[in-house]
């Protein structure tokens, strides 16, 4: 029983558990809107494009947050401007800018190889973050979750429809250019927790996962950031008994809960939908909740 | 301002062009204007400009050149009070979207919500009686997506009610409804004009037009003719608004009756309801028992191509 318990008399330990946690459950109410909108790799471009901010910012010795978010918000506006300017279309315009911030990452940081650990940008290194990138990454955090939970409303509107969202006179393209700020900002407090090659699982896993288990937004987002949050501290938690990379773990924790949601979800499952259609074809395929509430 | 708001039209749109970065003008100086309690048919074939117009309306193009107000007012603030309400065309509607068909409703209140958007009692009120007037009461638990398209059309009609907005803007709402449904809208479109509500709705549906319309537009990049639908839904206007896009059938009198009567049948549809004239062609209110109906008693359905 004390075993369990070791990873609690570590400081680093701790401090990582906690970190994650905090960095799952944000990332992951971002995630309940990105998933809605066919978005989703919106995110794994972002993560890839903040490797050369980081270089550069270890070049000039800046905290690398600051060189991270400036690659994203350019990766962004660039994405914008070759769509706009273009026929293309957005997977080949985010698959082109996403790959050529990579590349100039990876030149960047092959050419000054003692200044960055391109691994760690890559793979995370939670376990072994110094106190300094823990305070950025909790205020980073932090930041995006009191601003999600003053403007979720609107952004639920501005997702689900635009044209009303302008007649209820909210300001659409404000609220876009906020919410991918917010993304480019968790998708560099991602990079620590999980690196950048699975920030892509942080933002869409809960939300996708959620999106199964419930058809009212308010709870996807509760679930989702539950989802976010618990698998991140528990991959935390049982990367010091296994000895595996911290992201790999969080990341394997969120498609297992993904898995039992597809196959088991009350309503959106595999397991629901085959009982449906087997079993009496005159009942409408309706929620026993939409059946007790609303009898139609 | 020189006249006070109460004295200008509901809607007023004056010379108003819009061109789009590729360089097409999709509006060329269109000028008309709209008031209260009254329901009014954009009409126009695809690629007209009737999105356009909307769009511009909705505040999410700026015109190159002209001006919309509504109510006296420039878009962005009649916007902000909530006076321009949109019911969208089915096609832009996320029907996965995990809301409830009455958190749909509620987001119509989110123009009278503090910055929070909590709503009030008020505003849970004004839901209720939204939802029970287009009898959606029993099925407001249902997510969005699970009604039919006529409910669905309900819904977002339920939203602009309870958003109270004096403008609402409709985009092609008869497109994939059934002929029930569609008298079921119209009845309540009706209702809101006798409420001093101003719908603007845009078609190509031409059949049901002078059912339900007190005026139309017709627009092509231009506006071709406006005003009450007696006077401007005519043959010859259609004719420029559609030419060789629409199916046109067209009886003349001699083959018609073996009498003297000059007056012939026209029949104009693209394979939605068919819009039947009868007579001289120019004014339509004189055949009512024709184009009330769904086909034209004179033509059986279908009857080929025409030479």
């Amino acid at each position: 029983m004390s075993e369990l318990l070791i990873p609690f008399a570590y400081d680093y330990m701790v401090k990582a558990m906690w970190v994650s946690a905090l960095v799952g459950g944000v990332c992951a109410f971002l995630s309940a809107f990105l998933m809605l909108k066919g978005w989703s790799l919106m995110g794994d471009a972002l993560a890839h494009s903040i490797v050369p901010g980081v270089a550069v910012a270890h070049l000039l010795k800046l905290p690398y947050s600051i060189g991270a978010f400036i690659a994203g918000l350019l990766a962004a506006l660039g994405m914008l401007l070759v769509k706009s300017r273009s026929k293309l279309r957005e997977d080949a315009v985010i698959g082109i800018v996403f790959t050529a911030f990579f590349a100039a990452g990876l030149l960047l940081a092959s050419l000054n190889p003692s200044s960055v650990n391109i691994q760690s940008i890559a793979l995370g290194n939670i376990l072994g973050i110094s106190d300094s990138d823990v305070v950025e990454v909790v205020v980073i955090s932090t930041v995006t979750l009191v601003i999600l939970l003053v403007t979720w409303k609107d952004l639920m509107l501005v997702f689900f429809d635009e044209a009303h969202a302008r007649a209820a006179g909210l300001r659409p393209d404000v609220l876009k250019v906020l919410f991918f700020t917010l993304l480019s900002a968790m998708t560099v407090a991602a990079l620590q927790t999980v690196g950048a090659v699975l920030v892509i699982a942080m933002v869409v896993t809960p939300g996708a996962t959620a999106f199964l288990l419930t058809d009212r937004f308010p709870r996807l987002i509760a679930i989702s950031v539950a989802i976010g949050a618990a698998t991140s501290f528990s991959g935390a938690y049982l990367s010091y008994f296994i000895d595996g990379a911290t992201g790999g773990v969080i990341v394997t924790l969120q498609t297992l809960v993904f898995l039992a949601a597809f196959l088991f979800a009350p309503r959106h499952g595999i397991l629901a939908a085959r009982r449906l259609a087997g079993g009496a074809a005159s009942t409408s395929p309706v929620s026993p909740d939409a059946v007790r509430e609303a009898s139609p | 301002m020189t006249t006070p708001p109460t004295a200008e039209h509901l809607l007023s749109v004056s010379s108003v062009t819009v061109t789009y970065p590729s360089g097409t003008t999709a509006l060329d100086r269109v000028t008309f204007s709209l008031d209260a309690g009254s329901i009014c048919g954009l009409v126009g074939i695809n690629g007209s400009g009737k999105s356009t117009l909307f769009k511009a309306i909705m505040g999410f193009l700026k015109p190159r050149e002209g001006e919309i107000r509504i109510a006296g007012l420039p878009v962005a603030s009649a916007l902000r009070q909530g006076l321009v309400a949109y019911v969208p065309q089915s096609e832009e509607v996320d029907w996965n979207f995990p809301v409830l068909v009455e958190d749909v409703v509620m987001m119509g209140r989110y123009g009278h919500m503090g910055l929070l958007r909590r709503p009030s009692a008020e505003d849970h009120q004004k839901v209720d009686a939204a939802l029970e007037r287009v009898g959606l009461t029993a099925l407001r638990h249902r997510q969005i997506g699970e009604l039919s398209g006529g409910q669905k059309k309900r819904a977002f009609l339920a939203r602009a009610i309870a958003q109270e907005g004096r403008l609402i803007l409709l985009d092609e709402p008869f497109t994939g409804v059934d002929v029930k449904t569609e008298a079921a809208i119209v009845e309540l479109l009706r209702e809101l004009r006798a409420e001093g509500r101003l719908m603007l709705v845009s078609t190509h549906n031409l059949g049901s037009v002078p059912d339900f319309c007190d005026e139309v537009v017709l627009i092509l990049r231009t506006i071709l003719a406006a005003g009450p639908t007696a006077t401007t839904f005519t043959q010859a206007n259609l004719q420029r608004a559609f030419g060789g896009v629409l199916r046109h059938f067209r009886l003349d009198g001699a083959s018609l009756h073996d009498d003297a009567d000059q007056r012939g049948l026209m029949v104009l549809t693209d394979d939605e309801r068919p819009l039947v004239f009868y007579g001289d062609g120019s004014a339509l209110g004189e055949a009512p028992p024709l184009h009330s109906t769904g086909t034209p008693p004179a033509l059986p359905e279908k009857t080929g191509e025409p030479s």
